[in-house]
């Protein structure tokens, strides 16, 4: 086993708001491994805390929030010391962020040339021809034809798929290590978005760079991830491979997710998830989800599970599992 | 699976609506405003002398208490005609509270209807009217006040009226833009697929969410109308004499300021400034308070 | 058989693209919709499926009476909609409702729940007030919630409580054709799975008809019965829910069930062989309008156009492969 790339270890990241009087727990001990070349899916819904944990991650946290405990290492190196300084030196360079709006993520007013050449301006140093050059293969590599003529271009001549597109040019122009795309085929249309998915995989399979792709659907997850980690309320509920908990969930949400989700040409009734994800200034006693789990038991209303071993690299959060017995029924 | 849900009341750490509200008064408008409102409405048990009669016994051009002449039956002083300063001062809030007040009134009323009408109906009606209002703009406000006054003769309502004819125009242009985007939400959608008349989507959906901004604009605007009543009584065409007026104090008072009575000019002037300075204030709270909730929602 | 409920007839509707300052001069067209035909029974959903650009709202809207189309008719219990006026269109406004995708816009933020709910019954009904109270209860049963949120605002629920308040809102004068336009995109997956399974309910048990618009194949496919198919303005293939799955015949549907995504890691797709972008509507391609992404295309699709065609029993394609 070769040493992770990225290594987070019990991860806090708080919110205060009105004078610190009112903390919302937006990441609550999230621990997860990544390895070279591999792609995680962070799965969850609104306001699970998939989104603060890639923000806490490359340190783009807003104001209101701060990372309270935990460790966050890329390559052994704790990014959670580090100032703001060196943080824009890893930014774009070792870690790249794909944003779930192309228009929001592009300067209207600035060319296609200069948001892809950017990176490797700020972070790699080169000019003039090497660096024309490597925008005009960067763009070739997220297949937008004609990239010559396409450089020279603004970003609302393209269409919304074009566009993501060249956001991803722009992500890889650095050389980074790891990618972290938070839901960046939400506002596109089906087709666009296989098409997307399927340069993802290849730029993958090219570059080697290791993927975190946050999503609250588990199509894309099923498609396009290794690993994926489930994260409800703050916290990782289960994670482990993706082959593993899409045959063999051990968390009742996983379960729940899974089952709610309809199957192209099946008509069976879709498992509803009763009631409402948490208010996280005010969680639950003890297990966040109890209050929706359909086997819940009286110890999970409280005390917060730990995690149990289902297998090598499976861990669940739930009482379940160590009730059937070690690994789990 | 039961899929019977309970709502989940939001409750958070918001006390109710109305609570919110009043622990975040903005206390400098009202404490200027306030004395002023109780001033206009209890005019007649406060003031000590009828403003329109001189008081007996005491002098013409007498100076305020604390200076040397003065007494303390006149506190404020008395003008060039032996009247009391203090009571024209506490009758005259009452005039520019109300004319000020119900001209902003009129104003709004007309030009919130016509921006509504404009902006929902579109077509040649909004053509129309905003043809209207660019002629309306062009003319100067209050060169058109003293000419309507002039020829329908002054009086406190036909000032109000007057007024309200001239600004309502900025009125119109505000609500119809938002009445433009208020057009295309859903929920106006949803009324008009429903078979909602437009006069009823008109008064349910339309007028009820553009009443903010309107509020917000009238508070804004009312120190305008205050102050274009105050220089239409300076100039003589506003509330006819002796009825007193802030403004009117100010133009019987001009000739003697360099004769050194400063109190005649000084105390009204202080009172508009005070007046408009603590509406613009509370328009400027009201903008905060009520925008940032409406996103909240 | 008797008539179909809704009937939709060569309907075509062009938008005018104008320039000018005062008086606009029609200069181009945007031709939204180009010739679609389906019908909707009782107590039937229909599925409308498509991408950007392919004229699925403008058809809503050509249904909810928003626009009028610019040819072919639209009939509902055999009565040409665009002709009604007064109280037949008042009837045809109480029977079709619709959801609409943004559970936050749908709601009006200063009226209570009960007074949103109320407004169609005060519309078409003279109810008195507590027996539109009464309905009011009623409906918020049939959504599964409480009588009692019929004080609250909008602002207190979720966004999956306020989809159901909107069908609430739908369903209060004994609607016979609700159109739901995306209603649970803007929505969370687990709440999803809550709104489907409702709104299929409350068809079982009050035999209400469903136009329902959305992109999700998967979806749509588990609510309606038959699905629409749309590209560019045209409806390419139509076919029972379950037969469209297992064997789409046109290219695109065949693209869109390749880009739906697997809902297992071990089922296999292949790659999608569609190439490009989605033309705009302003100049939509010559003969068949989706010769210019199709993997199959052969030289008549760029002169002629496909006529619908019955391949199979409720089957139509649109496709010279056919």
């Amino acid at each position: 086993m070769s040493a992770p790339l990225l290594e987070v270890r019990g991860l806090q990241t708080h919110y205060f708001s009105f004078g610190g009087s009112r903390i919302v727990k937006a990441v609550e001990n999230v621990s997860f491994v990544l390895r070279k070349g591999e792609t995680l899916g962070l799965v969850g819904e609104s306001g699970c805390g998939k989104t603060t944990t890639c923000l806490s991650i490359v340190g783009l946290l807003p104001p209101a929030a701060r990372v309270v405990g935990g460790e966050i290492r890329l390559n052994g190196a704790d990014l959670t010391k580090k100032s703001p300084r060196e943080m824009r030196r890893i930014r774009g360079r070792a870690i790249a962020m794909i944003l779930q709006d192309p228009m929001a993520s592009l300067n209207p007013l600035f060319s296609i040339y200069t948001q892809v050449a950017e990176p490797a301006y700020y972070h790699l140093g080169m000019r003039r021809r090497p660096l024309r050059q490597r925008v005009q293969e960067l763009l070739r590599a997220v297949r937008i034809p004609s990239p010559a003529m396409r450089m020279r271009g603004y970003p609302h001549q393209m269409s919304g798929g074009m566009r993501q597109r060249i956001v991803g040019a722009i992500a890889l122009a650095g050389g980074p290590k790891l990618i972290i795309a938070d839901e960046p085929t939400t506002n596109l249309d089906v087709t666009i978005q296989a098409q997307y998915l399927d340069l993802l995989m290849d730029l993958q399979q090219e570059t080697g760079v290791a993927l975190i792709f946050v999503t609250h659907n588990l199509g894309i997850v099923a498609k396009m991830c290794d690993r994926m980690a489930v994260m409800y309320a703050g916290r990782i509920v289960e994670s482990g491979a993706v082959r593993d908990l899409f045959s063999a969930p051990k968390h009742p949400y996983t379960k729940a997710l899974l089952g709610s989700v309809a199957k192209l040409g099946s008509k069976e009734p879709l498992y509803a998830i009763p009631g409402q994800p948490p208010d996280l200034a005010r969680p639950p006693t003890g297990c966040a989800f109890h209050p929706r789990c359909a086997d819940a038991m009286p110890r999970c209303a409280t005390q917060d599970p730990e995690d149990v071993q289902c297998g090598p690299e499976w861990t669940a959060r739930c009482w379940l599992p160590q009730r059937a017995g070690r690994g789990g029924s | 699976m039961s899929i019977t849900t309970t709502p989940r009341v939001i409750e958070v750490h918001r006390p109710s609506q109305v609570r919110r509200w009043v622990g975040d008064l903005p206390l400098l408008p009202l404490i200027i405003l306030v004395p002023f409102i109780l001033a206009a409405v209890f005019a007649d048990f406060i003031a000590p002398y009828d403003p329109t009669e001189p008081v007996r016994g005491a002098k013409i051009f007498e100076p305020p208490f604390w200076m040397e002449g003065g007494s303390t039956a006149t506190l404020l002083g008395t003008d060039f005609q032996g009247r009391d300063s203090l009571s024209r001062l506490i009758f005259g809030a009452r005039v520019s509270l109300i004319v000020g007040l119900m001209g902003t009134v009129v104003a709004g009323g007309l030009g919130t209807a016509f921006g509504i009408l404009s902006g929902y109906l579109g077509g040649w009606v909004d053509q129309a009217i905003m043809r209207l209002t660019d002629a309306w703009l062009a003319l100067p406000a209050l060169v058109f006040a003293i000419f309507l006054a002039a020829v329908v003769g002054p009086s406190m309502w036909n000032i109000v009226i007057i007024l309200g004819l001239v600004y309502w125009t900025r009125y119109a242009r505000v609500i119809r833009g938002e009445v433009l985007s208020l057009r295309e939400r859903e929920y106006v959608q949803l009324a008009e697929i429903a078979g909602a008349s437009s006069l009823r989507v008109i008064l349910r959906h339309i007028l009820p969410n553009v009443l903010n901004t309107a509020m917000v604009l009238a508070s804004l605007t009312i120190g305008v109308v205050i102050i274009a009543e105050a220089s239409l009584s300076f100039l003589g065409v506003g509330v006819p004499p002796p009825e007193p007026a802030w403004g009117l104090m100010l133009s019987e008072a001009r000739s003697t300021l360099m004769a050194g009575k400063w109190w005649l000019t000084v105390f009204p002037g202080a009172c508009i400034l005070l007046v408009v300075l603590a509406t613009q204030l509370l328009g400027d709270w009201l903008r905060i308070r009520l925008d940032p909730q409406q996103r909240n929602l | 058989m008797t008539a179909p409920m809704l009937e939709v007839d060569n309907v075509r509707k062009y938008f005018p693209v104008g320039t000018g300052a005062f008086w606009q001069r029609k200069t181009a067209w945007v031709k939204a919709v180009e010739g679609i035909n389906f019908t909707i029974a009782a107590a039937e959903t229909l599925g409308l499926i498509g991408e950007s650009g392919c004229g699925k709202t403008t058809t809503a809207k050509l249904i909810l009476l928003q626009e009028r189309p610019t040819a072919g008719t639209i009939r509902f219990d055999g009565e040409d909609v665009g002709a009604l006026k007064g109280p037949a269109l008042m009837r045809y406004r109480r029977s079709v409702q619709v959801v609409f995708q943004d559970p936050f816009g749908s709601l009006s933020p200063r009226m209570r729940v009960a007074n949103i709910i109320a407004e169609p019954l005060e519309i078409h009904t003279k109810l008195s007030r507590s027996a539109m109270r009464e309905r009011v209860s009623e409906v918020l049963e049939l959504v599964g919630m409480r009588p009692d949120v019929a004080d609250l605002f909008p602002h207190e629920f979720s966004g999956g409580q306020r989809q159901r308040i909107a069908i609430a809102r739908a369903l209060a004068t004994n609607t016979r054709l609700i159109v739901l336009d995306e209603p649970v995109s803007a929505l969370d997956v687990s709440i999803r799975a809550q709104i489907i399974t409702q709104l299929e309910q409350l068809q079982q048990r009050l035999g209400v008809s469903y136009l329902f618009i959305g992109h999700d194949l998967a979806t749509v496919a588990h609510i309606s019965h038959r699905i629409a198919v749309m590209y560019l303005g045209q409806i390419v293939e139509s076919a029972d829910s379950t037969e469209l799955c297992a064997s789409p015949l046109h290219p695109y549907t065949q693209a869109l069930l390749i880009a739906a995504l697997p809902a297992h890691p071990d089922a296999k797709r292949e790659r999608l062989a569609l190439s490009g972008e989605i033309p705009s509507a302003l100049a939509p391609p010559s003969g068949c309008r989706f010769h210019t992404r199709c993997p199959r295309a052969m030289p008549r699709c760029t002169d002629e156009v496909p006529v619908s065609r019955q391949v199979a029993p409720g089957h139509a394609v649109a496709c010279h492969l056919y």
